[in-house]
C-alpha cells in the first residue's frame, strides 16, 4: 500500500496502480479522453495532467504510477493550465457544429470545456477538412471524421476486446483519420460500445441519432432481458416530451459498469431489444374487473389435472413466486412447465448465453423445475385432447411447436388464458387475454445464469391497458380468495427470500445496483476476456 | 588531430571488405571477442565517456547497463540508421564510405549486451548507403563475422539491415521499434523503456550509428585515450555536418568540444565573401538558433545546453545576411507539421496551426499580435506530448521570434503580399 495525498486529503491506496485509477477511486473528477479502465492505456489525449510535487512538468495521470509519499494536486494553477492547453488543442481543429450534433449534451468536449476550458480561443485560422462526414462504417454506427480527435479508444476497443481488428487511424499529423481498414465494416455483436466509449461526437449511434436530444432523456437502471448473462444496462427513455415520438417512449440502452457481470459492455442483440417495450404490444380492449372474474371462474372449475400452466422464465423471481404460490400449492396444478424446447440462440464466450432468457435460474429454482418442466409432454397432451385449458404467460407456442401445433391445440383445448406484454400467435387466438407490463414498467429481481439476483427497475408507467404480472396475479388471488397480499414486489421478494433457503438473507437493499449472489453455488466466476480470447493468452 | 570515424572516407572503396580489412577492420572486433569477457567491454565503453551520437547524448555504457541482469527473454541491438533531421548527413558519410567500422562496432556491441539479433533500421531514402551497407554485410556474412562462431569466439550474431518508409518521427527509437515491428510509427509510452521491453517486448538496446563507430575505436585504444579527446565528461570526436552558406560545406570530424566560431571560419572555410554571418543552428533543425554573437561556444552537450540551445545531432546550420527569418521559420514549422506522427493531441494540433500562422505571416496577411499567439502554441506544447517532437517542433519558433522578433515586426509591416505580386 501506498500513501499518497490528493488535493490536500491524505488516501491509502495499493502499490503500482496509475494516479488516475487513485484518482477515480477518491472519486475525484479529473478530464479524460483517451483512458478507459476497460482498455490498455494510450496517453495519447494528453489532457489528463496532474501536478505531482517535486516533478517539473505536470505529468498524465493515466500512465504515471503513484509512489509513496507522493503528493498530487488535480486542481492546482499548474494543473488546471495544462488540462486547459490541451483542451485548446483538441478544440483548433474541432468543428463547431454541436447545434446540430447528436452528441451534444452529453460530449466530453461540451463538458470538459465548461469544467476546465472557458478560454477566449487563440485559433483564428481554417480549419482541417477531413473526408468523412456522416459516414456509415456499418449497420449500426456512424462516423465523423472531423469531430473525431483520435483518443484510439475504438481502435483498442475493435484490437483488445472484439479483437476484431477493424479501426485504424490513418494518415499523419492534424490530417489524421479514424476509419475502418479499407474493405472492413464495422459490424459484430458488439459493435454498439464503440459509441459509448468515443467520448465526443465522431462515432454515434445510427439508430438514436437525431431521435431526441439527450437532456430530454429520462434514465433509469435495470438488467437487459435479453438472455441469461443479465447485463446491466440503463434505460433511457424520454420523460417530457411524449408528443415528439408518438408511442416510443424508450429510446436506447446503454450499458451499466458492473465488473461481475458484463463490465462496461453490452451486446447488440440486447441493446437494440428495447423496441420490444413499445412495438409489437399485446393492447386487448380489456375491462380488467370482468376479464378477472372470467379467469376466476375457470381457475376455480378447474380440475387440476386438467390444466396446466406455462410459466416464463421472462418473469421476475417475484411474479414466479407468485406462480408458485397460486398455481402450484393453492390450486394443486401439476402439470407446470417454463422451459421451451429447442430454443437456444447464439452464444459466445463473452456475453452473449445461449438461454435467451433472463431468469431461468430463479423459475427453476422457485417453480422447483431443475429441467424447467416438460412443455412437450403438456403440449402432446393438450393435442390429445388431454386438457381443458392452458394458461400460458408470454411463450409464442407457434414459434416453439409450430403453427400447426397451435391449431390443433386451439381446437382441442377448451380455454386457453394467455398472459404476457407483446403479441404473438397465441394471444390472437386466446379466450382470455391478460396485457402485461414490460420489464421496463415494473419492478422486480432476475436471477442470472450463474445466480447472481439483480434488480430491474420502473422507468415508464406500464402502456394501457397492461399491468404488471405481479398486480394480475395478485388480484387473481384475491379473487379466488388466498391470502396473498403485497403491496410492492419487495415485500413478494421478502417472503420468497423467507421460503426459499437460497433466496434467504438477500433484501432489495442488499441487492443494491450491482446484485447479489444467492447462496447456491457461490462460486466467483472468472472474469470476462475479449471475445476471441484463448486460456492463458494475456 | 588523428581522424577516428573519418579515417577511411577518402579512402577509395573503403565500403568493400577488402579494402577495409587492409585498413585493419575487424581486427579489434576479433581480438575483442576472443579475449574479452562482455562486462568488462561495457566497463571500456562506459570509462570512456562515450554518449549516445544520435542527438539526446545519454551515455552509451550507462543505457546497456538499464538491461535486466537476468532475463529468458532474446537481447536486440538495434541500430539508429533513420538519419532524418535536416542540417544532418554524418551516419551517411558512415554508412557510404566507412560501413565496416559500424558493422564492427556492432559485433562488439552486442557482444557487450549479449545479443545475438541485431537490426539495423536504414532511412528508407538512403537508397545508396543502403546499396552499400547492404552490400558490407553480405560480405562480413561471407567472411563468417556474422553469423555463427564468429572469429571461433563460440559467439553467433545475425544482423538485418531494414529499410524506414521515409517518417522522420521513425528516428524516435520507440517508433522506430513500433516500426521495425511492422507498426505503424508512434512513440511509445514510457516507461516501460526499451532496455526492459523494447523490439518485440524483449530488452533492447538502440544505439546511433556514429556511436557504434565509435566503439572499435575505443576498445583498440583504450578508454583514457577517448576520453582525453574531448572535453570532461565528452569523449571522443564528433562528426559535425556543416551546411549552409560557408564556403566548404560537409562533414568534419573534430573533437568534442570544438568551438563553434572555429568550425565555421576556420574548418568550413567561413562565409562567402562579402557576406556577414546573421544566425546558426548548432544541431539539426530541433536545436534552438544561435545569433551571430553567440557562437564562441563549445560544441559539446554540456556548452550548447548551457548556451541554451543542444548539441543534438551536431548538424550546423549557418546562415548569412541574406537569410530571411520568417522564411526560414516558415520552412522549420512546414517540417515539423508534415512530420508530426499525430498520436498526442498537442503536437497534433499544435504544429498544424503554428505553420498555418506562419504561413499567414509569410504571405503577408499576419498580424504583431500572431508573434504572441506562436509563442503561446509553442510554450503550450512544450513538454506535455509522449516524445520530444512537440519540443523540438516548439524551440525553432521560440528562438527565432524571441532572437530575430523586430524582423518579424518589420516583415509584418511591409506590404509583402504586393512585393509577391511585383516580383511574379
Amino acid at each position: 500500500m501506498a500513501n499518497i495525498t490528493i488535493d490536500g486529503k491524505p488516501y491509502t491506496v495499493k502499490d503500482g496502480i496509475t494516479i488516475i485509477e487513485a484518482i477515480d477511486q477518491a472519486r475525484i473528477p479529473l478530464p479524460r479522453y483517451c483512458y478507459h479502465p476497460g482498455l490498455s492505456i494510450a496517453g495519447n489525449c494528453r489532457i489528463c495532467q496532474v501536478e505531482v510535487e517535486k516533478m517539473p512538468r505536470t505529468v498524465i495521470a493515466c500512465n504515471t504510477r503513484v509512489a509513496e509519499g507522493m503528493v498530487i494536486h488535480t486542481q492546482s494553477s499548474k494543473a488546471k493550465e495544462s488540462q486547459r492547453v490541451v483542451l485548446e488543442f483538441l478544440l483548433a481543429n474541432h468543428p463547431l457544429d454541436c447545434p446540430v450534433c447528436d452528441q451534444s449534451g452529453e460530449c466530453k468536449l461540451q463538458d470538459y470545456y465548461m469544467e476546465v476550458g472557458l478560454y477566449d480561443p487563440m485559433f483564428d485560422d481554417m480549419k482541417v477538412k477531413k473526408t468523412k462526414k456522416a459516414f456509415p462504417i456499418g449497420p449500426n454506427v456512424m462516423l465523423d471524421q472531423e469531430r473525431c480527435i483520435l483518443c484510439t479508444r475504438c481502435v483498442r476497443y475493435a484490437d483488445e476486446v472484439t479483437q476484431t481488428h477493424e479501426f485504424g487511424v490513418f494518415n499523419r499529423g492534424d490530417h489524421s483519420e479514424l476509419d475502418v481498414y479499407p474493405g472492413k465494416t464495422w459490424e459484430g455483436k458488439y459493435a454498439g460500445n464503440v459509441v459509448d466509449i468515443c467520448p465526443v461526437g465522431a462515432l454515434t449511434d445510427r439508430d438514436f441519432r437525431f431521435k431526441m436530444r439527450v437532456w430530454y432523456l429520462g434514465s433509469q437502471s435495470s438488467v437487459c432481458p435479453g438472455c441469461s448473462r443479465g447485463c446491466n444496462i440503463e434505460i433511457h427513455y424520454e420523460k417530457s416530451r411524449p408528443y415528439h415520438l408518438k408511442e416510443s417512449r424508450v429510446m436506447r440502452l446503454k450499458p451499466r459498469e458492473n465488473q461481475a457481470v458484463n463490465q462496461w459492455w453490452m451486446c447488440d442483440e440486447g441493446r437494440y431489444g428495447y423496441k420490444s417495450i413499445d412495438e409489437n404490444r399485446f393492447r386487448p380492449v380489456t375491462d380488467w374487473k370482468t376479464t378477472f372474474e372470467k379467469v376466476v371462474t375457470h381457475l376455480s372449475a378447474a380440475v387440476p389435472e386438467r390444466w396446466a400452466v406455462l410459466a416464463s422464465p421472462q418473469n421476475t423471481n417475484e411474479e414466479l413466486y407468485l406462480v408458485k404460490r397460486i398455481f402450484k400449492d393453492a390450486l394443486k396444478w401439476q402439470q407446470i412447465a417454463f422451459k421451451a424446447p429447442g430454443q437456444e440462440g447464439y452464444a459466445d464466450n463473452f456475453l452473449l448465453k445461449a438461454d435467451k432468457n433472463p431468469n431461468t435460474s430463479g423459475a427453476s429454482q422457485i417453480l422447483g423445475l431443475a429441467d424447467g418442466g416438460d412443455m412437450t409432454a403438456i403440449i402432446e397432451r393438450a393435442k390429445r385432447g388431454g386438457l381443458d385449458g392452458l394458461f400460458v404467460f408470454s411463450h409464442d407456442l407457434a414459434k416453439i411447436f409450430g403453427n400447426e401445433t397451435l391449431e390443433v391445440i386451439r381446437k382441442n383445448v377448451k380455454t386457453i388464458i394467455f398472459e404476457g406484454p407483446n403479441q404473438n400467435a397465441i394471444s390472437a387466438v386466446a379466450n382470455i387475454g391478460l396485457p402485461a407490463a414490460s420489464y421496463a414498467e415494473k419492478d422486480g429481481t432476475f436471477t442470472n445464469f450463474e445466480g447472481r439476483v439483480q434488480r430491474i427497475r420502473k422507468a415508464l408507467e406500464p402502456m394501457v391497458p397492461s399491468k404488471p404480472t405481479w398486480e394480475i396475479l395478485l388480484e387473481l388471488a384475491g379473487l379466488l380468495g388466498l391470502p396473498l397480499s403485497y403491496t410492492r414486489p419487495e415485500f413478494i421478494f421478502n417472503d420468497l427470500a423467507k421460503d426459499d433457503e437460497v433466496f434467504r438473507g438477500l433484501t432489495y437493499k442488499a441487492i443494491s445496483a450491482q446484485g447479489k449472489m444467492w447462496n447456491k453455488n457461490t462460486v466467483i466466476p472468472s472474469p470476462l476476456k475479449g471475445i476471441n480470447s484463448v486460456e492463458g493468452s494475456s | 588531430m588523428e581522424p577516428i570515424l573519418s579515417r577511411n572516407f577518402n579512402v577509395p572503396n573503403a565500403w568493400k571488405l577488402s579494402v577495409a580489412e587492409s585498413r585493419g577492420a575487424y581486427e579489434t572486433a576479433r581480438k575483442t571477442l576472443t579475449s574479452m569477457k562482455p562486462d568488462e567491454i561495457t566497463q571500456v565503453v562506459t570509462a570512456a565517456n562515450l554518449r549516445g551520437l544520435g542527438g539526446a547524448g545519454f551515455p552509451t555504457g550507462k543505457k546497456w547497463q538499464f538491461l535486466p541482469k537476468e532475463t529468458t527473454k532474446p537481447i536486440y541491438l538495434v541500430v539508429n540508421a533513420d538519419e532524418g533531421e535536416p542540417g544532418t548527413f554524418k551516419d551517411r558519410y558512415i554508412l557510404e564510405r566507412d560501413p565496416h567500422q559500424m558493422i564492427e562496432g556492432i559485433i562488439i556491441s552486442a557482444f557487450a549486451i549479449r545479443s545475438h539479433k541485431a537490426y539495423i533500421y536504414i532511412r528508407g531514402e538512403y537508397v545508396e548507403p543502403f546499396r552499400r551497407l547492404q552490400s558490407a554485410v553480405d560480405e562480413a556474412y561471407a567472411k563468417n563475422f556474422l553469423g555463427k562462431n564468429i572469429f571461433g569466439s563460440g559467439w553467433d550474431l545475425d544482423l538485418v539491415v531494414h529499410r524506414g518508409a521515409g517518417a522522420y518521427i521513425c528516428g524516435e527509437e520507440t517508433a522506430l521499434l513500433n516500426s521495425l515491428e511492422g507498426g505503424k510509427g508512434f512513440p511509445r509510452l514510457k516507461p516501460p523503456f526499451p532496455a526492459i521491453v523494447g523490439l518485440f517486448g524483449c530488452p533492447t538496446i538502440i544505439n546511433n550509428v556514429e556511436t557504434l563507430a565509435c566503439v572499435p575505436p575505443i576498445l583498440k585504444n583504450g578508454a583514457e585515450w577517448f576520453s582525453k579527446l574531448g572535453s570532461p565528461g565528452n569523449g571522443g570526436t564528433h562528426l559535425f555536418s556543416v551546411s549552409g552558406h560557408v564556403k566548404k560545406p560537409g562533414v568534419y570530424e573534430l573533437p568534442m568540444g570544438t568551438l563553434l566560431r572555429e568550425i565555421i571560419e576556420k574548418h568550413a572555410g567561413g562565409l562567402r565573401d562579402g557576406r556577414k554571418l546573421k544566425a546558426v543552428i548548432p544541431g539539426g533543425i530541433s536545436a534552438k538558433i544561435l545569433t551571430a554573437n553567440e557562437i564562441d561556444v563549445k560544441m559539446d552537450y554540456d556548452g550548447l545546453k548551457a548556451a541554451g540551445t543542444m548539441l543534438g545531432s551536431a548538424g550546423v546550420i549557418v546562415m548569412d545576411d541574406t537569410t530571411c527569418m520568417v522564411g526560414a521559420l516558415y520552412l522549420a514549422c512546414k517540417f515539423f507539421a508534415h512530420e508530426s506522427c499525430g498520436q498526442c493531441s498537442p503536437c497534433r494540433e499544435g504544429t498544424g496551426w503554428a505553420f498555418k500562422i506562419v504561413k499567414r505571416i509569410y504571405e503577408g496577411q499576419g498580424s504583431v499580435k500572431d508573434l504572441d499567439t506562436l509563442l503561446k502554441i509553442a510554450s503550450n506544447m512544450e513538454g506535455r506530448t509522449i516524445c520530444v517532437f512537440a519540443d523540438a517542433a516548439a524551440w525553432p519558433i521560440q528562438s527565432y521570434i524571441t532572437k530575430f522578433r523586430s524582423e518579424f515586426e518589420e516583415y509584418i509591416g511591409r506590404n509583402v503580399k504586393l512585393e509577391m505580386q511585383n516580383v511574379k
